[in-house]
């Protein structure tokens, strides 16, 4: 997993609420036996009419934001199935960072397993940022995840939380299943317990 | 004397392998169940790692995401390449790591979410995960289950835990019984239709109160289905004599001695008086009306007798958010719910996929015939619930009806096999999501009660389930 150390680069303001994980990456490309290769087809049925034509409306077609590295969005992004071929489509397409309200929970945790960093900021900041990200290639946004900060064109600086150790791991690109079988005689001791307390289990 | 807990924290003490100084904790994972599509890169990522499957007895694997759902369906030449490739995936993944499988010859096969309780994998008090959402079916148990992403696949199939901070606790309280016609569909629609789809989030919710009591297993997994809409990581139900009926002789449920241990275990798995809850919802049952969803988000409800509402009645983000919806929908703002046309009815899924779904549809289509022109669909939960269904008469009666009687799988749930939707195509489901294009691609998708969908499968139209069967609304 790639590390998330600061970010500076353009944001595309998607405003809608709820965008779910249907929308971000439709089911027809769930069929992949691979992490790679999503981005072309990220928000796909936004993006592209029916017959594979761009869709010159949609934010992610505009030459101002065919390079966003981030994505300011409504409240409750990434709602809906747990599919990681979400944050594997945004990364794909070159997206490291959201800024919402508010996240889905299986999305969020998804996005720090492959290097993205979803923000949460309270609703005034977001509108802020959102007005920024309109103003497209000339506002760049910053993303310090060390100084857990968010800082505006204008200067403006938003701070925001974040889980210690999620937060530690994306600064180091660390692999949890490593970092998890360090822990193995811990494992072995509880699987020792439970066979006696539960038996059935 | 300890504090009083919840049952959510109960479960979560007795799963606690390792906590950190922050809170965050490796939870042991007692049963993993593993699908098709959201597991492919985890066993690739094992084998580059050369990593094992930590505990192939606790994991079981069943394809039916993208199975196709008609006859003929064991000859692979039947599935389009990339479904085949990614089944052949699974089948050659279970194998290789020795892990409990089901493949479509099995007649145990079926929607994962249905077969892990049918076969007594899921029992109270364990933790359950699986790489999709409605893994919080299970909650119906009184198991801690929720979905996870495909690297949490990866890291239970190597570890048998799961990295995890507790979330915070939630009561759902449907007082009093339920009116005739009402189902659990309605409870679960509703309580999201009260809360959002973010109004779960950040925490486990707790179903209690007379009405969740009344509720058979399986309105109760219908319940804990549609938790994950509202946002919760989970949803729970306090197992009771009900839940060990169900549970007990079922192939991989407990005998025995064993059998005697568990109970008295499972016997201890409630909230105790005056544990803390951090939030509170409550909703009198006898309140609760037949409802269906308008828009392309499950807080879209709206009872049975209203109307499409006009964007400007909502709020902020939600006012363009509605209009969109409605604009998708093909609707407008007033009209009568109940006058909207459907072509096509859908029953089935994790949430209405199961043998008293299908009688409920069942009891509306008796002696009945579906709307001309109407395409519509059965698509029982699992192998065993359509043997059932065959035994029962109910298929008789879904056949002469004049609806499609499929082989299990999620179907056109998520339309990932060739059951799909076209442009504008209207759909009342039993299923769970109405996301913009959730049954293909300009797909119209209205969430209902299956009663509720064979009520529209015979007029044609969205109708009040009342009607059909006499009872006051
Ligand atoms: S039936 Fe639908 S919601 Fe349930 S597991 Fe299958 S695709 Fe997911």
């Amino acid at each position: 997993m790639d590390k998330f150390t600061t970010l500076t680069g353009i944001a595309a303001p998607m405003p809608l609420v709820n965008i779910d994980t249907d929308m971000i990456i439709p089911k027809q490309f769930l069929k992949t036996i691979q992490r790679s290769g999503l981005g072309k087809n990220l928000f796909d049925e936004m993006r592209y009419t029916q017959d594979g034509k761009e869709i010159p409306d949609f934010v992610l077609n505009q030459p101002a934001y065919r390079q966003s590295q981030i994505i300011v969005a409504g409240d409750n992004f990434g709602c809906g199935s747990s599919r990681e071929h979400a944050p594997w489509a945004l990364l794909d397409f070159g997206i490291r960072c959201v800024i919402s309200t508010s996240f889905a929970d299986i999305f969020y945790n998804n996005c720090f397993k492959n290097g993205i960093l979803p923000v949460v900021l309270p609703p005034e900041a977001v509108a802020h940022l959102m007005d920024d990200a309109r103003k497209g290639a000339n506002a760049r946004i910053t993303v310090d995840l060390e100084a857990q900060t968010v800082t505006a064109s204008d200067g403006k600086v938003f701070a925001f939380e974040v889980d210690a150790f999620k937060k530690h791991c994306l600064l180091n690109g660390l692999d949890d299943i490593g970092l998890t079988l360090e822990k193995a005689a811990a494992i072995d001791a509880f699987e020792a317990k439970n066979a006696s307390l539960h038996p059935w289990a | 004397m300890t504090a009083p807990r919840t049952l959510y924290d109960k479960i979560w003490d007795d799963h606690v392998v390792h906590q950190a100084e922050d809170g965050t904790c490796l939870l042991y994972i007692d049963r993993h169940l593993v699908h098709e599509v959201t597991s492919p890169q985890a066993f690739e990522g094992l084998r580059m790692t050369g990593r094992k499957v930590r505990a192939p007895e606790k994991t079981i694997a069943v394809p039916d995401h993208n199975v196709p759902t008609t006859q003929g369906r064991e000859n692979p030449e039947q599935m389009p390449e990339e479904s085949r490739i990614q089944v052949a995936a699974l089948d050659k993944n279970a194998r290789d790591f020795g892990i409990n499988y089901y493949p479509v010859t099995d007649i145990r096969q079926g929607i994962v979410h249905i077969v892990g309780p049918e076969q007594g994998w899921t029992l109270p008090g364990m933790t359950v995960v699986c790489g999709d959402s409605h893994t919080a079916t299970h909650g119906a148990f009184g198991a801690l289950a929720h979905g996870i992403g495909t690297s949490e696949v990866e890291h239970v199939l190597a570890t048998q835990t799961l990295i995890q901070k507790k979330s915070k606790n939630m009561k759902v309280e449907i007082t009093g019984s339920l009116r005739p016609g009402v189902t659990a569909k309605d409870i679960t629609l509703s309580v999201i239709g009260a809360t959002g789809t973010a109004g779960g989030t950040g925490y486990v919710i707790e179903y209690c109160g007379q009405a969740i009591r009344e509720l058979s297993m399986e309105g109760r997994m219908t319940v804990c289905n549609m938790a994950i809409e509202g946002g919760a990581r989970a949803g729970l139900i306090a197992p009771d004599e009900k839940t060990f009926a169900y549970v007990m002789g079922r192939p991989h449920a407990p005998k025995g001695a064993k059998w005697e241990a568990a109970l008295a275990y499972w016997k201890t798995l409630y909230t105790d008086e005056g544990a803390h809850f951090d939030k509170v919802v409550t909703i009198k049952g006898e309140d609760i009306a037949p409802v269906v969803t308008w828009g392309t988000s499950p807080e879209d409800v709206l009872p049975i007798t209203g109307a499409v509402p006009s964007p400007e009645s909502f709020t902020g983000g939600k006012v363009d958010a509605a209009r969109r919806s409605i604009d998708y929908m093909g609707l407008t703002a007033g009209q009568k719910l109940t006058d909207i046309k459907i072509d096509t009815v859908f029953i089935g899924s994790c949430t209405n996929g199961r043998i008293e779904d299908l009688r409920a549809a069942a009891a509306i289509l008796k002696g009945k015939k579906i709307k001309d022109g109407m395409r519509a669909m059965v698509v029982p939960g699992s192998g065993l619930v359509r043997a059932q269904a065959e035994e029962e008469g109910l298929a008789q009666i879904f056949i002469d009806a004049g609806f499609e009687w499929r082989l299990a799988g999620c179907s056109m749930c998520l339309a990932m096999n060739p059951d799909q939707l076209s442009p504008g195509e209207r759909c009342a489901a039993t299923s769970n999501r109405n996301f913009e294009g959730r049954q293909g691609r300009g797909g119209r998708t209205h969430l209902m009660s299956p009663a509720m969908a064979a009520a529209a499968a015979i007029t044609g139209h969205l109708t009040d389930v009342r009607e059909l069967m006499g009872v006051e609304a």
